[in-house]
């Protein structure tokens, strides 16, 4: 089954474009006699029996695609549930099965305390503050006050212990509503059902539920109310998909009264799989007669958690997986705490600042030692230190405990001076930054959604940065790239192409003076529709209503009648599995053909007003190898046609050639037309069948369907060899409506070096056809298809891919070395299905699809399962540095979400799931690059200079030796509102270079040689600061304090200064932190010179009023300032990045100084 | 977070709705972060100007520093050595200890230049660690200030009483170690005056030291550290313990000792009698006497002068540097240079 191909550049838009239009699935609506399907189910299942025997027969595995996935194997009955149903007693007998309950929290009373503790050591630093916390407790080391040293440390924790409490608290609340809702739960001695909350429901119970109701747990279908035995559910919170889905009730339960009912279910263990499940059930009935034959189930009988049941007014089914073991639960991963990339960078500058801590330390501690040792006579004596005690009559010790002691603690001792070469404050520096990022992210105006009202959100607060180094950005396409809204908008009708919609349709059903419209309305083309309204006997006119009348009866689609505030209009809201069928039933509704009703034998279609009755002799499904549907219609005056619709290759090999050669060659042209403008196309053809066709067709037919063995294959034969020789209609173009901005978003996070994958839940062909029509896909571009069903077949693609891949790669390397730049490759697309994932996913074939998929320029993802999604991402994230972002809507990218460094999700849509497991939230997909392009590489740029600057602050404070005050209050300010304010380049200049973004990608403004040279600065401006008042002052009367005076604000003025030469942007704010900062450092010495309880009583005016003072001060700032000035005039003059060439053209741009248009683009280094 | 697909639908009521207010971000300069900004950027044009403004300011900067530093007239001379007898760090020790011994030490200086007056008298001290954290903590500020608080010695350790419990004022072991070496000066037979008086920091003699509060059981102790005080004269006035106790930043340092307030001429020799008492021995400490004059920036020290002439010199350089640079390698520049 693997199907590898890499089809050439021409056709492979074209050819991929076309969606089918009927989900491949088992059991998918048909209108064939319901008794008839459930025949064919145990049909099915005699398949399976008999292929238990012998190996997997050929054609159980070419079933479609949902099948693959549960039907690859049999249970065994140590993989096997056993559910008795209505009988939990003896279904949880044999093993402990877990009840209903669920739990989402991380903690409980008794281990939050430790547990969150725990979670928030991992931070390096913490353990630091807590050791050093630990020393300040040393009575001998003399703190000032032992208490104070622990606030800073326990207030960070207690604030972050807090916030994931009330987190903790608000998930355990809402688990505590979900496991009491009640669900009505059939007692079984009783029959009769009692509502029950959901945290007690057990497998094998038998369980009732109301239409729009939500699904309690996973249950197999006993009955529905529908008396063939079908079920209604949305499945939005599994798969994010947001129409109806299609579930049966098994005939052979259906038929008896589910109190009555008692049986045995074989289903496999709880998995992830939400796709597929593998089941057979035995009914006793209870007239006594012996068990029959095993039935089997499959994905079309199991209803999920999760879900909620439509249009259906009730539904009875059997608990077989419960609370934890449910599908959806399995497929939430806990939320991992999330730390950003430049703080866990930041840990490693951590530990090694605590090692230079610690080598400092023991200087100081074997100076100490070693000078005790030498002076060890003279101790007691000794003027400034004197150990003798004299002032009680026995001569005692002041404060000494022997050399070694004291060795000890000068260790300690300068510990704790030096404590802030690992700032605390950076930390809460950090928080607030954050908090100010977020300020500013929340209220930028272009972040905000217009058609929905939403704001920008935050949800996390500790990764803003991270937005400035995403590499991965995976994206659901459902909700988040599209809209999720299919509309009709081109129709090409015997090779004219109608494309206008311009009126609004006026056509409503009217019967018993109960008027239906269509819920959605579809702008029509008025030539069209004069075309439609053309006499009787007119070809053109009888096309164009065949072709409307085909779009209104080939399809599986429901009308269903919604009640509106006036009692006489009635709604037909259109539901069925397909989006696309959807919109063309709508359109051909407002073309004057309204679908009205449909039952198993006929349609009732509204013909311009006029209500004819049609009779469905048969329908054959679509089939990914066919890629096509066909449906006979018996009209009201006898004549019987073929209508077939399906994908433009397959159909043109079935359309008959010989006439209408024009027609066929303007529709081809209309096709390629549509499919580059990104829609959905389908082409539509009719047979007419004289009688011996249809006689021989309909014995045919019968007999496929009553056949017992490959009843499907047999079928599929019979309408592969009717639908031939067929009359071309015409083509329909659908568009999948984009989300507005999606491709320019596209590009813009392409060209920032960005890659994007698609992640989706859709069909191959749709995914294909999204993937081209927002840009993702070129034309120019290679593609790769693994579509396979076993792990041999997934690896012998996988190496054929990976192969092409270098090969096509490898070519034109070789000249690009010439040409300069990479754009000469061919680009290449991965498109890889859920199926194959299967086998890829958790194996060692992982590394495999990692090297072909990260060569690949663009990689499409479909019909993958939610948990799915998180592997891919995890595949990405366990064997690269690189950060990933995934962005999605529904409740089915909450794990890929979570799992990504960034999660992001679409809100104002649909459910609420993704928003509450996302970092951040917003209102559509093109705010991404504005996230990422500005603020991502503005937080980036800002929290990384942050810390860097923090730690050079701080190391400069530490060689220097000082007081400990300075750190905190003189200049942490200015930082913070540098860390807030300062922007290297404007939105628009970075809007307008996509590739400034790879400052941040490439690790640019925080990295270990930045650090080592910030280190080196530190240590040259602390000697200068230190050096040259010492040698000033060498051998004079300068005083302790006085000289402590000039060493604060040397300090303040050079950390300032560098600081100030940093900025980017100065605007007030800027201007007022930075030199407010310093004129604050000089009022606050002054104050504290201006009380006489301390030494420095007035030092500060008397060391003011010495020349040598300012002569000091002045050198200080110069000396310290010159390497760093040169080394920075240098490298932007030398080797200028990216950013600085930016900054350069804005500013020219601004003062329109010289003729900037000429260079910018080609000065940008090639990356 | 992770309030997972499980709980969804109905369950989600406590959820609170998505802010949908209507208050969409209001536009203001800030919050956009539009902010009118000046945004520099590092011409050659910058550059050079930058670095020749320091050069032009440092230079002359530094010669007028070395000129005043060359001015300054100073003597120093070390006498801790010759004013002992004893070869040994023991037997100096037991010198200086002992209180039977002759401390009067007369040494001649000769005037290298004419010296204009005021001249300064200072002691200067070597390897006394008046900055030990040990020293620096142990005195009482309010003790000195307040008569009330004469019983208030926390912090004096390890000197805060007599043995007999009698709280010592000024107590600490700064006070303690108060130097007390005395220098008379005289030329030929005529006394030089030595004026003491205004030695101190105004400040410290108003506000630091009280005028109502007078030494007591100072210096009773087995261990003498330094000078004793005249109990009858208020600390305020007790100029040598005030300049003692602002303590020295450095481990050499000089300490005003007073003022001769007249000029010496060149060549006139100058005896003085020195009182050897301080202990500086037992730490191998060095005792200088300094006289000094003094300019604009303070005493001599010719540092200041050489690393602003360095620094003016390197400036200039660097100006010249770059500007070769950006004519051997010029870069497209987008601004004018």
């Amino acid at each position: 089954m693997a199907s590898h191909s890499v089809n050439p550049p021409e056709d492979s838009a074209a050819a991929e474009a076309a969606p089918n239009t009927v989900p491949p699935r088992r059991g998918s609506l048909s209108f064939r006699s319901r008794a008839e399907r459930s025949s064919s189910e145990t049909l099915s299942v005699e398949i399976m029996e008999r292929s238990r025997s012998r190996p997997m027969a050929s054609y159980a595995s070419k079933r479609s695609d949902s099948d693959k996935l549960g039907s690859q194997r049999e249970i065994d009955d140590d993989e096997a549930r056993f559910v008795y149903i209505n009988d939990p007693e003896r279904s949880n007998l044999a093993a402990r099965l877990p009840n209903n309950a669920i739990k989402t929290t991380k903690y409980t009373i008794l281990t939050f305390l430790p547990r969150n503790l725990f979670e928030q050591f991992h931070r390096v630093a913490y353990i630091y503050f807590l050791i050093l916390a630990g020393l300040n407790q040393v009575p001998q080391l003399g703190v000032f006050s032992p208490a104070a040293s622990i606030l800073p440390l326990a207030f960070v924790l207690g604030v972050t212990a807090v916030k994931d409490g009330y987190e903790d608290w608000r998930r355990s609340r809402s688990d505590r509503n979900e496991n009491n809702r009640v669900a009505l739960v059939l007692v079984p001695g009783d029959r009769e059902f009692r509502p029950t909350p959901w945290k007690y429901v057990r497998v094998g119970e038998v369980i009732k539920v109301a239409a729009d109701e939500s699904i309690p747990c996973d249950m197999v279908l006993l009955a529905t109310s529908d008396p063939a035995g079908v079920a209604y559910v949305q499945t939005i919170n599994l798969d994010g998909e947001s129409n109806l889905k299609t579930r049966y009730a098994k005939q052979e339960m259906q038929s008896t009264a589910p109190e009555a009912l008692s049986g045995l279910i074989r289903c496999e263990k709880p998995n992830r799989n939400i796709y597929g499940f593998l089941a057979s059930v035995n009914v006793d009935f209870p007239t006594g007669t012996a068990a029959t034959k095993p039935v089997s189930l499959g994905q079309s009988n199991i209803i999920l958690r999760g879900c909620e049941l439509k249009n259906t007014s009730w539904v009875v089914g059997v608990a077989v997986y419960t609370g934890q073991d449910t599908k959806v639960m399995l497929n939430s991963s806990g939320a991992p705490s999330k730390r950003s990339r430049l703080e866990s960078q930041m840990n490693r500058e951590v530990i090694l600042l605590a090692a230079t801590l610690f080598a400092l330390c023991s200087i100081v501690a074997i100076l100490a030692g070693v000078w005790l040792v030498d002076h060890r006579h003279e101790l007691d004596t000794l003027p400034y230190y004197r150990k003798q005690d004299l002032s009680e009559p026995q001569v005692g010790k002041y404060n000494y405990y022997g050399i070694g002691a004291e060795t000890v603690f000068a260790f300690l001792m300068s510990v704790i001076l030096f404590q802030v070469m690992i700032p605390i404050a950076l930390y809460i520096s950090m928080e607030l930054v954050r908090l100010g990022q977020a300020f500013f992210m929340i209220q930028d105006k272009n972040m905000f959604d217009e058609a929905t009202k939403t704001r920008f959100q935050c949800r996390a607060l500790n990764i803003n940065e991270d937005l400035g180094q995403i590499k991965y950005v995976f994206s659901d396409k459902t909700g988040t790239l599209t809209e999720n809204k299919m509309e009709f908008r081109c129709a090409s009708v015997r090779g004219v192409d109608y494309s206008h919609g311009e009126e609004e349709s006026l056509f409503s059903s009217v019967s018993s003076g109960e008027t239906r419209k269509p819920k959605t309305s579809v702008k029509i083309d008025p030539e069209l529709m004069d075309a439609i309204k053309g006499g009787q006997g007119i070809e053109k006119a009888n096309l164009a209503r065949d072709f409307f009348l085909a779009l209104a009866t080939c399809n599986t689609v429901v009308p269903i009648l919604v009640e509106t505030p006036d009692p006489s209009v009635k709604l037909i809201d259109y539901q069925g599995e397909s989006p696309d069928e959807q919109a063309l039933v709508y359109a051909a509704a407002a073309y004057g053909f309204m679908l009205v009703e449909r039952t198993s034998g006929h349609i009732v279609v509204d013909v311009l007003g006029e209500r004819q009755r049609f009779n469905v002799l048969g329908l054959h499904e679509f089939d990914s190898d066919r890629k096509r549907m066909s449906v006979v219609i018996g009209f009201p005056d006898k004549t019987i046609k073929l209508f077939v619709k399906g994908a433009d290759n397959s159909m043109f090999g079935v359309i008959r050639k010989n006439i209408d050669l024009d027609i066929i060659r303007e529709t081809e042209t209309n096709l390629h037309a549509y499919s580059s403008m990104g829609l959905r196309t389908l082409v539509i053809g009719m047979r007419e069948f004289s009688i011996d066709v249809f006689e021989e067709w309909h014995s045919a037919y019968e007999k496929a369907s009553q056949s017992l063995i490959g009843r499907a294959k047999l079928l599929r034969a019979v309408a592969a060899n009717v639908e031939r020789d067929l009359n071309i209609l015409g083509a329909s173009g659908i568009e999948d409506k984009l989300q507005q901005g999606v491709p320019e978003a596209i590009e813009s996070l392409r060209q920032a070096g960005i890659k994007v994958w698609v992640l989706t839940g859709d069909k191959q062909e749709t995914a294909i056809s999204i993937g081209f029509s927002c840009k993702l896909l070129t034309r120019e571009m290679t593609q790769i298809v693994i579509n396979s069903n076993s792990k041999e077949a997934c690896r012998k693609s996988l190496q054929d891919a990976a192969s092409t891949a270098r090969r096509l790669k490898a070519a034109p390397d070789s000249e690009s070395t010439f040409s300069g730049t990479g754009s000469m490759q061919t680009p290449l697309a991965l498109i890889i299905d859920g199926t194959s994932l299967v086998h890829i996913l958790d194996t060692e074939l992982e590394d495999e699809l990692f090297e072909v998929a990260t060569v690949c320029d663009v990689v499409l993802c479909c019909r993958v399962a939610p948990m799915q999604k998180a592997g891919i991402v995890t595949l990405i994230k366990n064997r690269t540095d690189d950060m990933t972002l995934a962005i999605g809507d529904g409740a089915n990218d909450v794990s890929m979400i979570q799992m990504a460094d960034v999660g992001i999700g679409i809100s104002g849509q649909e459910g609420r799931q993704a928003v509450m497991a996302s970092d951040f939230a917003m209102g559509q997909f093109r705010f991404l690059v504005p996230l990422l392009l500005v603020h991502g590489h503005w937080n980036y740029q800002r929290m990384a200079y942050m810390i860097m600057y923090n730690f050079y602050r701080n190391s400069v404070f530490v060689f220097l030796l000082f007081c400990v005050l300075y750190s905190v209050i003189y200049t942490a300010l200015p930082t913070i509102i540098v860390g807030v304010l300062d922007k290297d380049v404007s939105r628009k200049t970075l809007l307008k270079y996509p590739k400034l973004y790879r400052a941040g990608q490439n690790n640019e403004r925080y990295n270990l040689k930045l650090f080592v040279l910030t280190m080196m600065d530190s240590l040259w401006q602390s000697l200068t600061v230190f050096y040259i008042p010492y040698l000033a002052y060498r051998r004079s009367t300068i005083d302790g304090p006085s000289l402590g005076d000039l060493l604060i604000l040397a300090v303040v003025l050079v950390v300032n200064i560098h600081l100030a030469m940093d900025v980017f942007q100065w605007n007030w704010i800027t201007h007022a932190s930075l030199w407010g900062c310093i004129v604050a450092t000089i009022i606050c010495v002054i104050i504290i010179d201006c009380i006489w309880m301390f030494p420095g009583y007035w030092a500060i005016f008397h060391i003011m009023g010495t020349r040598l003072f300012w002569a000091c001060l002045f050198g200080i700032l110069v000396a310290s300032m010159v390497p760093r000035f040169t080394t920075k005039a240098l490298t932007e003059y030398l080797m200028p990045s990216d950013v600085q060439l930016a900054r350069e053209l804005e500013k020219s741009e601004e003062t329109n100084l010289s003729n900037s248009s000429e260079i910018p683009l080609s000065t940008f280094s090639q990356l | 977070m992770n309030n997972s697909a499980a709980s969804t639908s109905s369950g989600s009521g406590d959820v609170p709705a998505p802010r949908r207010n209507s208050n969409r971000p209001k536009y203001s300069r800030f919050t956009q972060q539009e902010l009118p900004a000046c945004k520099p950027i590092l011409t050659p044009r910058w550059v050079i100007t930058v670095f020749t403004l320091i050069g032009v300011i440092f230079v002359p900067i530094g010669v007028a520093a070395l000129m005043a530093s060359n001015k300054v007239v100073e003597i120093v001379y070390r006498y801790d050595a010759v004013c002992i007898h004893g070869n040994t760090k023991d037997e100096k020790v037991a010198y200086i200890q002992n209180a039977n011994t002759s401390k009067t030490c007369i040494i001649t200086l000769t005037v290298p230049k004419d010296m204009d007056q005021p001249i300064y008298v200072y002691y200067q001290l070597d390897n006394f660690y008046q900055n030990h954290r040990r020293y620096v903590k142990s005195r009482n500020d309010a003790q000195l200030k307040d008569s009330d608080k004469a019983n208030d010695t926390s912090g004096c350790d390890p000197e805060k009483t007599t043995p007999d419990g009698s709280p010592i004022l000024p107590c600490g072991l700064i006070a303690w170690s108060l130097f007390n070496d005395t220098y008379s000066f005289s030329i030929g037979n005529q006394n030089l005056t030595v004026n003491k008086v205004g030695i101190s920091w105004k400040s410290d003699r108003d506000h630091k030291f009280g005028d109502n509060v007078f030494p007591r059981n100072f210096q009773n102790g087995t261990l003498k550290g330094g000078a004793s005080l005249n109990e009858s004269i208020p600390l305020s006035q007790q100029e040598d313990l005030i300049v003692w106790m602002r303590t020295a930043a450095l481990p050499t340092f000089r300490k005003p000792y007073g003022k001769i307030e007249q000029n010496l001429r060149v060549n006139e020799t100058i005896t003085v009698i020195i009182q050897n008492y301080y202990n500086t021995y037992s730490f191998s400490g060095k005792k200088k006497l300094v006289l000094s004059t003094s300019s604009w920036l303070g005493g001599k020290n010719d540092f200041t002068g050489i690393a602003y002439l360095t620094i003016g010199g390197l400036c200039f350089f660097l100006a010249t540097a770059f500007a070769v640079v950006y004519l051997v390698k010029p870069r497209y520049v987008l601004l004018q240079i």
